[in-house]
This record gives structure tokens, sequence and C-alpha cells, in this order.
């Protein structure tokens, strides 16, 4: 290839990609500025809390109580190998708390409700909704992004709490029926070893991959391409973007609470 | 008065507008044709700031529009969308008090409820339909619905976006009927884009066709047959043969 077309490609690729970055961040910044300003949509609100929240905890729920389970039978075969079984409730729990619980609830938040929003922002654009809420007096962001938002914000947290406590509990009835743990010392020891730190870290990324799944959904929503394909690439798009900015989001907040 | 003024809008290299400029008087019905992919709904979006223009400038009552109250400028505004785009999520009588749920014109519930019942009425459509959800009505109803909520904040001008494509002949001389009567009655400035040449006979004072990006004719609906204008007489006889190239 002629290294001049390859360098051109690479120039386009690169401005691409910061205008895209570009882009979402106006949108996040429009999207924050418009969760705090004036009127407020209650019902929408409301619609969201129930929907990214209550609606999921199901699906939080079984992705916990499975991954607890089975990282308990990991780390006691794991263990074996140098004596170290019993350590399966310490590693359970701050394994769940720090790492499996945010990042695996993340994941299913951005499989339910990024592909949801996204599907559902951009159909309604293509069906001129989004249009009409304009001729309507009524701001699109405000109406439909900032409600989907603050409601990942404050619930996500809630389902990643929710997450590791069922993680851990299946973590503990894996322990002490297949295990032969003491059950009250398995207890004892998940609580002694979790430190707060690692609960306010689990619920700090909760927040911030709620706030990412949200947001991809509603920004791949918002900038949908005509008909069915577009929908489809909308959808696809912000799945793809909000897995990987929550894995990435990962490793930088868990530099940020534990190796500074 | 709506007043656009030289407008030029281009998605990429397709030049859809190049200099379109059209006057509506008040009070008075104007009906824009032209063939698919002529910038017909782009015109309206431009008008309503949906999308904005490339250059040229829209005057509502000789003021600009790009400057000023936005919400106070679309409170005069009310569209029948092409499709309906009534929200999916929302009861019908909810779609058709939207504003009146929400905003300046924010009024309690049940006198929302009120008016969105009247308002469906004047469409045609019986009180139980109000609790139905629009996936549950039928083409005609829907553009009804539309139509109910278009009017539902009684406003000064009125844009219907293709409002019969896809229904019915009979269905059609209803709605035509309808936003003929309805614009009569509010005294409204209506613009209406349209392929349907009896709808531009039920609807239109004044006739416009676009073409090529600009204004090709303008004038009365009594002066459309007898106009001279190549264009225009091959579009409303449906002639694959003039100027107009049939594939495009």
């Amino acid at each position: 290839m002629n290294p001049i077309a390859a360098l051109e490609r690479l120039g386009h690729a690169t401005l691409g990609s910061l205008a895209l970055v570009g882009r979402m961040t106006i949108f996040a910044l429009s999207a924050f500025s418009h969760i705090l300003r004036p009127p407020f949509y209650p019902r929408e609100i409301a619609m969201a809390l129930l929907n990214i929240g209550w609606l999921s905890l199901p699906v939080v729920g079984l992705t916990a109580i499975f991954t607890g389970g089975a990282l308990a039978l990991q780390i006691y075969a794991g263990g074996s190998r140098f004596n170290a079984e019993s350590v399966v409730p310490q590693i359970v729990a701050i394994g769940m708390v720090r790492e499996l619980g945010p990042v695996l609830v993340g994941l299913m938040i951005a499989a339910r409700v990024t592909s949801s929003i996204a599907a559902e922002i951009a159909t309604m654009k293509v069906t001129e909704q989004i249009d009409a809420l304009v001729t309507l007096s009524t701001h699109p962001v405000k109406y439909l992004i900032a409600p989907r938002v603050l409601a990942a914000l404050v619930m996500v947290p809630f389902l990643v709490g929710v997450g590791d406590v069922i993680g851990i509990a299946g973590g503990y009835a894996v322990g002490v029926q297949n295990l032969g743990f003491n059950a009250a010392a398995y207890l004892q020891n998940t609580v002694d070893f979790l430190e707060m730190r690692d609960v306010v870290s689990s619920l700090a990324k909760g927040a911030a991959f709620g706030v990412i799944a949200a947001l991809m959904g509603c920004y791949y929503g918002m900038e949908s391409g005509r008909g069915a394909q577009g929908v489809g690439r909308a959808t696809k798009g912000s799945v793809e973007a909000a897995a990987i900015l929550i894995l990435a989001a990962n490793f930088v907040l868990t530099g940020v609470f534990f190796s500074l | 008065m709506i007043r656009m003024e030289n407008i030029h809008k281009s998605f990429g290299n397709n030049h859809v507008l190049r200099g379109m400029t059209l006057e509506v008087e008040k009070g008075t019905s104007m009906v824009i044709i032209g063939g698919s992919g002529t910038g017909k709904s782009v015109a309206l979006k431009i008008i309503l700031g949906l999308i904005k223009p490339d250059s040229g400038r829209i005057l509502v009552d000789g003021k600009d529009a790009a400057t000023g109250d936005r919400d106070a400028f679309l409170a005069r505004f009310g569209m029948l969308f092409q499709g309906g785009a009534l929200f999916d999520s929302l009861s019908v009588w909810q779609n058709v008090a939207f504003r009146l749920l929400r905003g300046s014109l924010k009024r309690p519930p049940e006198e929302a409820r009120a008016v969105a019942i009247e308002k469906l009425r004047r469409v045609g459509l019986k009180p139980e339909v109000a609790d139905l959800f629009p996936a549950e009505l039928s083409g005609g109803m829907q553009k009804r619905v539309g139509l109910a909520r278009a009017i539902a904040a009684e406003p000064e001008i009125i844009f219907f976006d293709e409002p019969t494509t896809g229904l019915d002949p009979i269905m059609s001389g209803v709605i035509n009927e309808l936003i003929r009567e309805i614009v009569v009655e509010m005294g409204a400035t209506a613009i209406t884009i349209t392929h349907d040449m009896t709808s531009v006979r039920a609807i239109a004072d004044n006739v416009a066709m676009l073409h090529d990006g600009v204004i090709k004719w303008t004038g009365p609906v009594s002066e459309m047959d007898n106009s001279g204008d190549p264009y225009l007489d091959q579009f409303i006889h449906g002639r694959a043969e003039g100027p107009i190239e049939a594939v495009r």
C-alpha cells in the first residue's frame, strides 16, 4: 500500500476517534447539566428507576449467585494445590466486592439496559418521535436522557451492592454445603477481611459503570441512522462501547482505589 | 406571515435546497408539492429549527426565527408528522395532551384529559380511544390522534407532513376534510406537504412546487391547472415524460 495513503487513513481514523470522544463528552456534559436544571420530569425518572433498578434485580441476582458459587469452587480447588483451601471466604468476599460484583453487574447492565435504551431512543428517532418532542416544546435531552442517566447513577450502585451480597451468599452456600466450611466461621472470616474501602470502591465503580451504560445507550440511540439497520447498528454500537468503557473504567478505578 | 428567504441546505454532496424562497400569508393554507427527496420535509423542519440551514433565514411575522425565545416560538406551532410520531409509552390522551401536561402550558391532569377527549372528538374519535396505546390503533386512527395532538394547544401555525400517505382513499378524504375544517375554524396558517393531488385540491389556498431545491411555481390553487409551467404540469398530471426526470 502507498505509505501516504496509509498515513492518510491513519490520520482520518485518529481524527474520527477524537471527534467521537469530543461528541460523547459534549453529550455527557449536556446530560448532566439537564439533570441539575429544571424542569424535572418525575414520571420519566420514576419509570427509569423502575426499569434500570428494580427490573434488573433478577438478572443481577442470578449472575451474582452463580459467580459467587463458582468462585468458591475455583478458589477451593486452586487453593488446595498449596494448602490454602481455608481462604475461600476471604477471597470470595474480596473478589466479589472489589472486582467481580461491579464488573459483572456493569456488563449485565450494558447488555440489558444499554441495549434497551439505545433501541428505544433510536426507534423514537427513526419514527420522528424525537422531532415531535421538540415541536411540543420539550427538550429531548431533558425528557429522555437526563432521567435515564440519573436513574443509572442512583440504581447501579444499589444493584452492585445487592450483587455483592448475593455473590457472597452464593460462595457461602457452596462453601458450607459442598466444601465443608463451618457456617459461623465462614461469615466471620468474610466480615473480618472486608474493609470499608472495598465496599466504597465497589459502589463507586457501580455509579461510574451505570453512568457509562446509560450514556452510551442514549448517545448511540440519538445518533442512530435510518431504518431498522440504523436501529440495529445503534444497539450493537452502544453495547460494544459500554462494555469496553466499563472494563477500561474498571482498570482505572481499581488503580485509583488500590494502587495509589 | 412565514417567509423562507434564500434557504440552502446540503447533506454531504446532496444539495437538497438551493435557494428556496417562499412566503405564506397569515391565515392561509399553503401546500408544497414536489417529488420524493426534493426537500419538502427538510423545508418544514428548517422552519421549526429542527434542521439548521447552511444559509438563508426564516422570518415569522417579520422576526428572525433563529433569535428570541425558542419555547415561545415553538408554542405557536403544531405539527402532524408523516407516521404520526405518537409516543409509544404514553396513552392516546397523554399523547394528545402532551403539551398541556408539562411546560409553560401545564394544566391539571383532569383538565388536560378533558381537552384531549374534546380534541379526539373533534377528529372523529370516541372517548374510549383515550386510554388505548398508539400500537393498538390503525394507521388512520394514529393520523387522527396525531392531528388531535397538533391542534390540542390551539396553535397559530400548523404543519402537515404527508397527512394522507399510507391511508385508503376514504380515510384520506376524511383527513383532508378534517384538516380543511380545522384550519378554517381555527383561523390558523397551515403548510402541508404532499404528493397527493386530491389533498392539494381539498386543502390548499395556495400551492408551491419544489423542484431542484427551489420553488419552480407558486400561486393560488385555482390557477394550478392553467399555470403553463411545464414542471407543475407534468407533476399534477403524473406524466413520465417532461422536464422532471422520472429516474432520480
